[in-house]
């Protein structure tokens, strides 16, 4: 339905449209959204895992984890509240290089990322390897704000923001999908932005 | 959930820049306090903007619900809300939404509030007042400045206002952001505590209830971006 008076005034600028999922708008800020408070953490004691369906379970330290091949990711975030942040760069190391220090389970399926703050949230296997996944520590030039999940935070731009646990400490492989926290409250399972999948029956 | 076209019944100014938009809907769901809409406007050209905005109104109130929306300055729909709707004009809403920032009847229950945060909080005050009048709840409610006041004719005793810039003449009550001093003399010793406003203020009140005694698991919090 055609809203009376209405003709929009904040498009996405020139040549930006086509950067939009359907119904996100472009937003110039980063807008925080958190279900609860920030937990302070600090990067001394800080510490990711990768455990479940693998052969040995693996850790690193804030140290360890910084001496891993740094990795950067440039281009776009959505998020299901309907923004989007064109443009954007976060830092720190692919999913694929802590991947690649385990052996993985053949019978491996999904991932749960399991948080800091008892957060959590699923995704399938495939979608957090081949350069599409982070641990990330920077964004932009400076080190990642406690707010938007620093220390570190999970980075999987391609599905909706939800996704990129913020304060993550871990990954467990696993042989089904299990749903994370948003999921278990009505979010969908995938969460694919160029498809609206939103809520759970998108 | 689909989207379905509702119809403006009333509007109310609560401040000079925040309204109460009655809403008809063709197919009315009962809502649980502390729920949103979606809500879209669609250009002649099929452009569409869409944004979300929580539920003041108790599910009580059968067949229409009332959302309050803040005209941001920059925003997109919600000048566009309080420039141009009127009464019988219809709008595209789909909702409601949230599993999460929701209120089950339970008591104690603390609200803390900062600007237009108060608005899911009254869809539990309301709901209260209608349903649950046995329910234990105190409401801490930051504002700028005596004009900023949403529901002022429905605040009773269980409000504890606070204002930041400029307070009412005579008035001796709190001022100044939310403190650990005003946190520590509302907070139960159970119960949750919902928590909603601009990021900043949900970042200082999270953190003061935590101080307070409250878990993580006690607090949920909505917080709003710089969007709208």
């Amino acid at each position: 339905m055609t809203t009376r008076g209405f003709f929009g005034r904040r498009r996405a600028p020139e040549g930006m449209a086509g950067r939009l999922p359907p119904g996100q708008y472009y937003e110039e800020g980063f807008p925080v959204l958190t279900a609860g408070p920030t937990p302070k953490l600090a990067t001394d004691g800080w510490t990711f895992t990768v455990e479940g369906l693998v052969a040995e379970p693996r850790t690193w330290t804030w140290e360890e984890a910084h001496a891993l091949t740094p990795s950067r990711f440039e281009g776009d975030i959505h998020c299901v509240t309907r923004w989007s942040k064109l443009g954007t760069s976060f830092g720190g190391v692919s999913i694929d290089t802590l991947l690649e220090a385990v052996e993985i389970d053949p019978a491996a399926t999904h991932v749960l990322a399991y948080c800091y703050d008892g957060y959590s949230t699923n995704l399938p296997l495939a979608d957090v390897r081949n350069g599409q996944a982070w641990v990330a520590w920077e964004f932009e030039d400076g080190p990642l704000p406690a707010e938007h999940g620093g220390p570190a935070r999970l980075l999987v731009p391609h599905l909706y923001f939800w996704k990129s646990a913020k304060w993550v400490k871990g990954l467990r492989l696993l042989d089904h999908d299990e749903p994370g926290f948003w999921e278990r409250y009505g979010y969908h399972d995938y969460g694919d932005p160029w498809k609206e999948q939103r809520f759970q029956g998108d | 959930m689909t989207w379905q076209t509702a119809t403006v019944t009333s509007i109310r100014a609560e401040t000079p820049r925040a309204k109460s938009f009655r809403l008809r809907l063709p197919e009315w769901r009962p809502h649980q306090p502390g729920q949103y809409y979606s809500l879209r406007l669609t250009a002649p050209d099929g452009y569409q903007a869409v944004r979300s905005y929580s539920i003041a109104s108790s599910p009580l109130e059968v067949g229409e619900i009332e959302l309050t929306v803040d005209c941001l300055t920059d925003g997109e729909v919600s000048p566009f809300l309080h420039d141009v709707v009127e009464v019988g004009d219809e709008l595209d809403v789909r909702g409601p939404l949230t599993e999460y920032f929701i209120w089950h009847g339970d008591s104690p229950l603390l609200l803390l509030g900062g600007g237009s945060g108060a608005v899911p909080l009254m869809c539990m005050l309301r709901h209260r007042r209608l349903a649950l009048p046995e329910v234990d709840v105190r409401f801490v409610y930051s504002v700028r400045s005596p004009e900023d006041v949403f529901y002022r004719d429905e605040l009773g005793e269980e409000t504890a206002l606070t204002y930041t810039r400029r307070m009412p003449e005579g008035w001796t009550g709190a001022v100044g952001r939310i403190d650990a001093e005003l946190v520590q003399r509302v907070a139960w010793p159970a119960g949750m505590a919902f928590v909603c406003g601009p990021n900043g203020f949900v970042e200082a009140a999270a953190g003061l209830l935590m101080d307070a005694g409250y878990g993580p698991a006690r607090i949920r919090t909505e917080r709003f971006g710089p969007s709208g």
